[in-house]
């Protein structure tokens, strides 16, 4: 059985979509990952996978329970991490765990044990009588994901975990994440806008536009699904007649793409093209202006199946906040 | 049952540390019996007369003794001379004196022929409360005068004997029921439904909705948390402002379990009404704007500051419904009266089963998804 299956689930508010006939499964012990920008349409699915929201059509099996027939089983099984910080700031860390283990119905035996072992997992054991207030972002997003725990689920969905964090915090969630899933064997669900952290985390990644379903697969297919591995961006100090036939017709040169001045080179071989590229350059006497080589991200990925960049596609977001969508009906 | 006592103990965890709210929501109420307790129903005192004696005779001369005499007990006014009694009224009507005591020429010979004499009291009658405060003190007065004066009073041929079952109850004890059911929904309006409000404006409830509370639960948590911050506050009133207001034996304690009884199911009773106006708000500033209408009008229809006999007949529906009128009745009878449980057992009665009818509601209206 699937850990999470996914039927063309719909969810529209007032006669628009944010989420428009998505599918997939998620086996168990993946880590599955929704990478899109804002307004994208993942946190509303993941409100749909975790009970929150009823969808419009389409259906979605959690553990084998129906989200909306069976959405108290369905709760039973599952740690959430929303996007907006959801402990109390009032209380300190080890309260707002026992509160929720409460919640879950965990036995007070275990309750004492698994807070602590979590508590200690996340690093923040020193920290437990501390209120949360004082703790800073990074420390309240580990305290989020322990308490995500503390009924120890198998399946666990996290909205964006790693948003509004600095640098060295968004490595110390990803370790601790990784850490905890191979420990406790659990299925991962995240959403996330960040391509480097659906790289390096996810083991499946659907890239999701518009409500849509743009491409799914490993991030290593993904990138090896569009044309040249390596990608060339090289502005020129002027453009000859004929330039962009020029540009294509370079060794190993999969596809030419323009925006502005930059042209954006897909490439079998970086390196080779380069050598080319700078040989044509000096020929033609003209400058390079800038040039860079990189191996293809799941950006180019990203732009490639919806022609915008997704850095770009940030801008574009629409300037609703999807947390409050539900009062709109 | 242990979901509901952790949503409840979160809610208590957070209160206590916040003491700031806990005074503020106990010195409303205690402020508002203070200053109305006194406010109202005062003895009226320094008001300024102005007598015209237009006769100057030995009658008049009497009657105007009589007057100074009270004037300097009571106090309930003072006199002001006037040659000109035209001068007196314009007086009046600027509002220099509050009423006019006019002694007409012919006073003394009427007297003295026993041909109804009469002095006129001109009032300014746009002040209720300072014109029969006056009038009554002068017909007292002119009374006395007349018994004084040899005149025989009319030979009355019943008269009314006025037996008080209670002791003298000043306008503070009156207003105590109503201010500590005041209390009780300061505290259900700062700390019942609101508090879901809040934490879904702070998108805090995606936290527990995720867990498989179920909505009764949650309806529950809320009420009950509530409830005891309510209770706490309708406690801390009962005791301060019993002793404020000088209710005899404020503590004794047979009383006291009566009266935490119908704190009790005040408490829950209003929490529940609370969350039910509240169960479908999202927006934290609606409770907080409405808060003065919901005061106004759940408290004056109540009879707290003035009694449901003398209402229209649109306000007595409200009454009727209002559970603000139960508890005052009860607490009123409890406090004023000191009664047994059977005078209050109505009261009880209508406030639990308000209370359920409410939950029940609220639970049918609750969105348990987004």
């Amino acid at each position: 059985m699937a850990a999470i299956e996914v039927e063309n689930i719909t969810k529209c508010f007032n006669g628009f979509c944010a989420v428009n006939g998505l599918s997939f499964t998620v086996e168990q012990g993946q880590v599955f990952g929704l990478l899109g920008p804002n307004g994208a349409g993942k946190s509303t699915l993941i409100r749909m996978l975790t009970t929150l929201l009823p969808p419009t059509s389409g259906t979605a099996r959690v553990n084998g329970f129906d989200v909306v027939h069976s959405a108290n089983q369905v709760r039973k099984c599952i740690g959430v991490i929303p996007q907006a910080m959801t402990t109390d700031l009032d209380l300190s860390a080890a309260e707002n765990m026992h509160i929720f283990a409460k919640l879950y119905g965990v036995p007070r035996e275990r309750r004492l044990r698994v807070v602590k072992e979590l508590l200690e997992a996340v690093e923040l054991l020193s920290w437990a009588d501390k209120p949360v207030k004082n703790l800073s972002g990074g420390m309240r997003r580990r305290l989020e994901v322990a308490r995500g725990l503390v009924h120890e689920p198998k399946i666990f969905f996290l909205d964006e975990p790693t948003t509004g964090l600095d640098p060295v915090s968004r490595v110390a969630v990803w370790e601790m994440l990784m850490r905890l899933k191979k420990e406790r064997d659990l299925t991962i669900l995240m959403t996330t806008h960040y391509m480097d952290e659906a790289d390096k985390l996810c083991e499946r990644i659907a890239i999701v536009d518009h409500g849509k379903l743009v491409a799914l697969d490993s991030p290593m297919k993904l990138k090896a699904s569009i044309p040249g591995n390596n990608i060339l961006e090289v502005s020129f100090s002027r453009l000859p007649e004929g330039w962009l036939e020029t540009l294509e017709s370079l060794p190993e040169v999969q596809s030419v793409k323009a925006e502005d001045h930059v042209y954006r080179i897909g490439s079998n071989n970086g390196p080779r093209t380069t050598v080319e590229l700078i040989e044509a350059a000096r020929r033609a006497q003209i400058e390079i202006a800038s040039l860079s080589v990189q191996s293809t991200t799941l950006d180019d990925v990203f732009m490639h199946y919806t022609g915008r960049q997704l850095r770009d596609a940030l801008q574009d977001a629409p300037g609703y906040d999807p947390r409050f969508f539900y009062e709109r009906r | 049952m242990h979901r509901i006592l952790a949503l409840v103990e979160r809610d208590l965890r957070k209160f206590m540390r916040s003491p700031t709210l806990i005074v503020v929501s106990m010195f409303f109420p205690l402020v508002q019996l203070v200053v109305l307790g006194y406010a109202f129903g005062g003895k009226i005192k320094n008001l300024k007369v102005g007598v015209v004696d237009q006769d100057r005779g030995v009658p008049t001369v009497k009657l105007r003794e009589m007057f100074m005499a009270v004037a300097a007990n009571a106090r309930t006014f003072e006199t002001v001379e006037y040659t000109d009694a035209g001068q007196a009224v314009t007086d009046l009507r600027n509002g220099r004196i509050n009423a006019v005591l006019n002694i007409p020429p012919e006073f003394s010979r009427r007297t003295l022929a026993q041909a109804a004499p009469q002095v006129a009291l001109v009032e300014d009658n746009t002040d209720n409360f300072a014109a029969s405060a006056l009038q009554g003190v002068f017909i007292e007065l002119v009374n006395t005068y007349s018994q004084k004066g040899g005149e025989p009073r009319v030979p009355p041929g019943v008269t009314l004997s006025v037996v008080e079952l209670y002791p003298y109850v000043p306008y503070i004890q009156y207003l105590l029921p109503g201010s500590i059911v005041l209390a009780i929904f300061v505290s259900a309006m700062i700390g019942g439904g609101i508090i879901y409000i809040d934490d879904k404006a702070r998108g805090l409830h995606e936290g527990y909705l995720v867990t498989p509370i179920t909505k009764f639960e949650l309806i529950l948590g809320f009420n009950l948390s509530g409830a005891i911050k309510a209770f706490m506050a309708g406690l801390v009133l009962t005791t301060l402002g019993s002793m404020v207001a000088g209710i005899p034996h404020p503590l004794d304690p047979l009383r006291l379990l009566k009266l935490l009884l119908v704190i009790v199911t005040t408490a829950l009773a209003l929490i529940s009404m609370m969350f039910l106006l509240m169960v479908r708000v999202s927006d934290p500033l609606v409770p907080r704007a409405i808060f003065g209408v919901l005061n106004t009008l759940l408290f004056f229809p109540s009879g707290a500051v003035y009694p449901i006999y003398g209402f229209p007949t649109w306000m007595r529906v409200i009454s009727t419904v209002d559970p603000f009128t139960y508890a005052v009745h009860a607490f009123k009878t409890l406090l004023l009266k000191n009664t047994g449980l059977v005078a209050i057992a109505g009261d009880l009665t209508y406030l639990l089963v308000f209370t359920v009818v409410m939950m029940l509601l609220a639970t049918a209206l609750f969105r348990r998804t987004l």
